[in-house]
């Protein structure tokens, strides 16, 4: 069974971390993946940039392109993608694509990506 | 859990949300202080027994305000209260608590606590030092350190700020639209000072202070947070984000200024690098471009270069002629000189900075500019004049060390020549 984790925390006080505390923090979830790796067992990895950078594309008559994270709490998060792009116009036009009736998908860039060593 | 730094972490983050709502609710800063600094004891009592709860912010209002209001009734009745009472039944009254706490309150809690430090009575550095004490909440002597003065005197300073403020009266009703955005400017202007203190001191020994530039990053993306789409706000966060990136690479290990094209650019953070040209997007989808944003934009282009020759000066001068547009400034006009001068050479920059010689005649980085210029030029005896007032005005020892650095190539290259006079300024055209 593949199983996504994903990580949540108080961005205030993650973002004030020093260096130091921040690379070991790293440390920990570097030993995790290589556990996983060395077994074949490691999917894609990503650390995400602050909320600040996130643009969310909101589904409603028109979709509307607001700047910030997701913030309700009515939905619930189902899935999540990947993609390489080179411009934000471009991620916001993905989004547009996948986009339903209702819901919303936010855009965050991806600060650090492991690609892992893949999974059967 | 004997380490327990995450709970300073915790507070320090929910420091200007927790003392901006306690300011709301006491009108009073000292009071709000003194509640936040009572919430804190409480919470390092209570959290490594309980951990963490699930909305600090919220925890430390509601505590913190009970354990002043306790403090007012004791004061008013002489009776005390079992100090314990209130907290016992926390957990519940935490989740009711943080429904109640509307995130717009917040926001304008958060802005009037930043807003009440930007006194325009207050000079400058006094603002950043109430900042750096109220809203991010280091200690006197911390603050002291960063402006290397002592610990007396800046208690007192900042006694006085907070005197001056108490007695003009804190703007308590909720802002209207026209007045947040007043409000919101005010700040963004502290924050930027607050990060050129730290980027590029303006005395004392230290050229670069790190951890008033953090400060300012951090203060950045707290209003950023707060106000997620207003395009100034990120090209403010961008372009902090993008200066203090290459701040590794700025001095030697001798602590000697390495300018911008002789900088090893592999030293630059590529995170905040990442993340600020993220920043820089974002704002300018808006089409509506501001001072902050275009000065990022400018900023990013430098970043992008991976080698100084690869900088696009062109678009570098481009952007300074909209920061013109927008914020027309001596110093801006200085700036773009020195994009002019890698596009149509010296000569044409230096033209450029002819009238700017009265209004910048007190400005160090004026005759840097003209010094570098009229050298390249080949005119060595007046770039010797330009680096010597240079020196004179230089605001920091890293600055005067660097000016110096330019005199002593001119008197080795004047040397070399066997003590000739400068060369004509006609023949440095073809150099």
């Amino acid at each position: 069974m593949l199983y996504a984790v994903l990580c949540y925390n108080l961005e205030s006080v993650v973002g004030a971390w020093s260096k130091e505390k921040d690379d070991a923090v790293m440390a920990r979830h570097g030993a995790v993946m290589q556990k996983f790796a060395d077994r074949g067992k490691l999917g894609p990895v990503a650390r995400l940039m602050p909320t600040t950078t996130a643009t969310t594309v909101r589904a409603g008559r028109e979709p509307i392109v607001i700047d910030g994270p997701f913030a309700e709490t009515k939905e619930q998060l189902l899935g999540f993608y990947i993609f390489d792009c080179d411009s934000l116009e471009e991620a916001i036009a993905a989004a547009r694509e996948l986009l339903e009736e209702t819901g919303a998908l936010e855009i965050r860039p991806v600060q650090v990506f492991w690609p892992g060593s893949g999974v059967k | 859990m004997t380490d327990l730094t995450w709970i300073d972490e915790a507070l320090t983050a929910a420091r200007p949300q927790v003392v901006g709502a306690l300011l709301r609710y006491f009108r009073n800063l000292d009071t709000a202080e003194e509640a936040f600094q009572e919430a804190c004891l409480r919470a390092l009592k209570h959290w490594p027994v309980n951990g963490p709860p699930r909305d600090p912010a919220s925890w430390l209002v509601l505590v913190g305000r009970n354990a002043a209001l306790d403090h007012q009734r004791r004061q008013s009745r002489h009776e005390p209260l079992p100090a314990d009472e209130f907290v016992s039944d926390l957990d519940d009254a935490e989740a009711d608590l943080a429904e109640r706490l509307d995130s717009m309150q917040y926001r304008d809690d958060v802005l009037r606590l930043l807003f009440i430090c930007c006194h325009p009575e207050l000079p400058a550095t006094q603002q950043i030092a109430l900042a750096l004490r109220v809203v991010s909440g280091l200690t006197v002597k911390e603050v002291a350190r960063a402006f290397l003065v002592s610990e007396d005197a800046m208690e007192q300073r900042i006694t006085r700020a907070k005197r001056r403020i108490a007695a003009t009266g804190i703007p308590f009703e909720t802002p209207g639209a026209a007045e947040r955005a007043e409000r919101l400017w005010t700040v963004a202007a502290m924050i930027y000072l607050l990060f050129n203190e730290g980027y590029s001191a303006s005395s004392g020994t230290a050229h670069i202070r790190t951890p008033l530039c953090d400060e300012a990053i951090r203060l950045a993306r707290l209003l950023l947070r707060l106000f997620p789409a207003e395009p100034e706000i990120m090209g403010l966060t961008a372009l902090l984000l993008l200066q203090h990136a290459r701040t590794p690479a700025r001095l030697d290990a001798n602590g000697a200024i390495v300018l911008l094209e002789d900088q090893d650019r592999r030293l630059w953070n590529r995170e905040m690098i990442a993340e600020g040209l993220v920043l820089v997007e974002k704002a300018l989808r808006h089409g509506r471009p501001g001072p902050y944003q275009v000065q990022a934009a400018i900023a990013g282009v430098h970043a992008r270069a991976a080698r100084p020759e690869d900088t696009d000066w062109a678009e570098i001068d481009r952007l300074y002629a909209v920061l013109q547009q927008l914020q027309p400034s001596p110093v801006v006009t200085l700036n773009r000189a020195v994009a002019v001068s890698k596009i149509h050479g010296p000569a044409a920059a230096l033209e450029m900075i002819e009238p700017l010689a009265k209004p910048l005649a007190g400005y160090f980085h004026f005759f840097g500019v003209k010094g570098a210029l009229l050298m390249q030029l080949g005119r060595a005896e007046e770039a010797r004049i330009a680096f010597d007032r240079a020196i004179a005005l230089a605001n920091t020892p890293a600055e005067a060390a660097h000016i110096r650095m330019h005199l002593d190539r001119l008197a080795k290259d004047s040397e070399a020549q066997g003590g000739a006079p400068p060369p004509a300024p006609g023949r440095a055209g073809r150099r």
